[in-house]
């Protein structure tokens, strides 16, 4: 990787004082590593090429914006499904709240507890694809996120584990600032289900390594919701071996600040990742989808689906792109980024990229921003649709495709039921 | 029934005259037929009486039992009994049918204060209509008109109007691109919803569905005006010698 050097001032004195998590034994040296490796970047700012759209100053302050918690009065997603439930209250594990860390085929470690002992397979992860994700777009909050996340999960999938593991986070404290880091690896064959759920903390730092081994299947599943003020960088990073597959859905409603960034490598062959969202945001909503995929064997496909539904004054990014290496011959490759704006002061901003070294590939990309379609809007009321309800209807049809990328009927039906709450919540 | 009285319409964006006072009574339980050359207007009062936005009225009135029609939104105006089976029905991506179906018809009864219809009455309703009308549980489970041949989409509307049962029944050319068999499926769903307390409009080039279905009054429409009315053998008139004639005697 290339490495600029240190950018001057207050910021770059922050980092070199940056407190590494104590007792950390095996993590200590990967924390170590990826301080220095946030050293080399410094801290993302506006002139980067992927923050042009985002701005990043108060995901990078050394004070997380103060964020109010509130009541949304609606269960927490994912209740009612049968998981290995694990809390984390603004940033640290509530053991208190959570459920009894096991389910057959499954390994659950907290990070805090297992840094300290010789866990191989985490040691040989923790770290390694985030560092791996930092070329050729450097990602710096994920790197700070691997040196100073003093909490999480680790979760290794021996083989079809009985029920999802489910991530639930709370957002307690107005200042809270929660540095969260999972690591998980599907053993060949194996298959996990992941569900990550609420706000976390005032400002939260997600960072997800994923290590799917050959013919293993990773399924996630993510809402990101409820507090307004709450801001959030979250990164994911897999590598997928032969075979492998990986479908990753996420949900965003509310909060000020989203950017949601999912760095994939199709390493072995023949395999499948999917990654889709859907963001529906009101007002100083501002959501940022930024995905790179990168296609490194042969016979591979990959989806990216992102649909936003906007609307007094929201702001919508997707910064997508696949990366085609030399010798990946008969990649399949589809993005698609769209947004409906629900008044004309909503603004989505995409970038699709394709970068394409083999030639026998299949890559198609498209990016569409529009209005709902009033002759459809007209046909509805006309056979007795309230405005509000038919356009909700449509707006639920526009992020169809989006949700289709969830596999499991129950999950997939839960997140619509959200997702026309929200929408019932937010009519004019 | 549905009272119109000296309706003028012209379009939103550009000052063009559409209709240029249109006088129409339909009594509770009568068929009327609108007959009339291309651009003549028809569609534009079929889209005037449903509230589609595009167009200002700049003078007239339209009443359903007395309502000023003009005054309710789309949805309103449904729930009042109004339905139209457009010319052109639109694809909804995305959006089911049944879901479509369903949510319409308890819609429309909830407007009206009415208990919504239980999921197992509603699909039992369908599936009976749906067979009347040849069309398949197929066509019922994919998105809204979405693939459906030009025939398909008429049934669909002729089914839409059989669940929601209104009581004044505007079709806009809802013969157009049905085979013969077809159009007889449609004369006879028609037929059947033919009621004391309901009325129909039926807009058509052809004399064909008319034999169908027979209307008590043929109107014909020019220009923005309704220049004719007269019974049915109007409507064998203008299927032998065209419009030239009638015409000429208003002009
Ligand atoms: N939105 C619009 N913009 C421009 N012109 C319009 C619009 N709506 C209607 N018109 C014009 O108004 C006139 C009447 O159209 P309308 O569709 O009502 O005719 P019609 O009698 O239904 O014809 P057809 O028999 O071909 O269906 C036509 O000249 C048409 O071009
Ligand atoms: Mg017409």
């Amino acid at each position: 990787m290339a490495a600029p050097a240190a950018r001057p001032g207050a910021a770059a004195d922050r980092l070199a004082s940056l407190a590494l998590p104590a007792g950390g034994a095996w993590a200590t040296e990967a924390r170590r590593a990826a301080r220095q490796r946030l050293l080399e970047m410094g801290l993302p700012g506006r002139r980067d090429e992927y923050w042009r759209w985002t701005d990043p100053s108060t995901l990078t302050a050394a004070e997380p914006p103060r964020a109010a918690t509130f009541d949304p009065r609606e269960p927490m997603p994912f209740e009612a499904v049968d998981r290995v439930k694990l809390v984390f209250a603004d940033g640290v594990f509530d053991a208190a709240a959570s459920g009894a860390p096991a389910a057959a085929g499954v390994e659950i470690e907290r990070l805090a507890e297992a840094a300290a002992r010789d866990i191989h397979w985490a040691r040989d992860l923790y770290g390694r694809l985030e560092a791996a994700g930092q070329t050729p777009v450097p990602r710096p909050l994920a790197a700070l996120n691997t040196a100073t996340a003093a909490d999480g999960i680790l979760i290794r999938a021996t083989g079809r584990v009985a029920k999802p593991v489910a991530l639930a986070y709370l957002h307690r404290s107005e200042t809270s600032d929660a540095v969260l880091h999972h690591v998980i690896r599907v053993e060949p064959g194996a298959e996990l289900t992941v569900l990550e759920s609420g706000p976390a903390a005032a400002r939260c730092n997600m960072g997800m390594e994923v290590e799917v081994a050959d013919g293993g299947v990773f399924h996630h599943v993510r809402v990101q919701g409820r507090d307004h003020e709450r801001r959030a960088a979250t990164h994911i990073f897999a590598r997928l071996g032969r075979g492998a597959r990986l479908k990753s859905f996420t949900l965003t409603k509310n909060g000020v600040l989203t950017r949601n960034e999912a760095v994939i490598e199709l390493a072995g062959d023949g395999a499948v990742a999917h990654v889709a969202g859907a963001s529906l945001g009101d007002g100083t909503f501002h959501h940022d989808d930024t995905v790179f995929i990168t296609h490194g064997a042969v016979g591979c496909e990959s989806r990216q689906v992102f649909k936003k539904v906007l609307r007094n004054g929201a702001t919508g990014v997707f910064q997508g792109k696949i990366l085609v290496r030399p010798g990946a011959q008969q990649t399949d490759g589809y993005q698609i980024s769209q947004a409906l704006l629900l008044d004309e002061a909503s603004q989505f901003l995409a970038k699709p990229e394709l970068e394409i070294y083999a030639d026998d590939v299949k890559c198609s990309h498209g990016s569409t921003s529009g209005a709902i379609d009033e002759t459809a809007l007209f046909y509805l009321r006309a056979r007795g649709l309230p405005r509000a309800e038919a356009t909700d209807l449509l707006v639920l049809a526009f992020v169809a495709e989006a949700l289709d990328e969830i596999e499991d009927e129950g999950l997939r039906e839960e997140i619509r039921v959200r997702l026309e709450g929200w929408l019932a919540r937010h009519r004019r | 029934m549905l009272e119109i009285r000296n309706l003028h319409v012209r379009l939103e964006e550009e000052d063009k005259a559409i209709l240029k006072g249109v006088d129409l009574s339909v009594a509770a339980g009568s068929v009327h037929a609108i007959m009339g050359p291309n651009g003549s207007g028809k569609s534009t009062l079929s889209y005037v009486l449903a509230g589609r936005e595009g167009y200002v009225v700049t003078e007239g009135s339209a009443t359903l039992d007395g309502r000023d029609l003009l005054a309710l939104e789309p949805e309103e105006r449904a729930a009042a009994g109004l339905f139209l089976a457009f010319q052109y029905p639109v694809e909804i991506p995305g959006v089911g049918n049944m879901t479509f179906l369903r949510t319409a018809v308890n819609a429309q009864r909830k407007a009206r204060g009415e208990p919504e219809m239980s999921a197992a009455e509603f699909l039992k309703a369908v599936r009976e209509k749906a067979r009347a009308l040849n069309i398949d549980a197929e066509m019922l489970k994919r998105p809204v008109n979405v693939g459906f041949s030009g025939g398909e989409k008429k049934r669909n509307e002729i089914l839409q109007m059989a669940m929601l049962e209104p009581r004044m029944c505007i079709l806009d050319e809802t013969d157009s691109g049905l085979d013969v068999d077809a159009m007889r499926l449609v004369a006879d769903g028609v037929n059947a919803l033919r009621s004391e307390g309901r009325a129909f409009l039926v807009i058509t080039h052809y004399q064909r569905l008319l034999d169908h279905i027979v209307p008590d009054v043929v109107h014909i429409m020019a220009d923005g005006r309704i220049v004719r009315s007269g019974g049915p053998e109007l409507a064998r008139q203008v299927e032998e010698q065209g419009y030239a004639d009638i015409l000429a005697e208003v002009a």
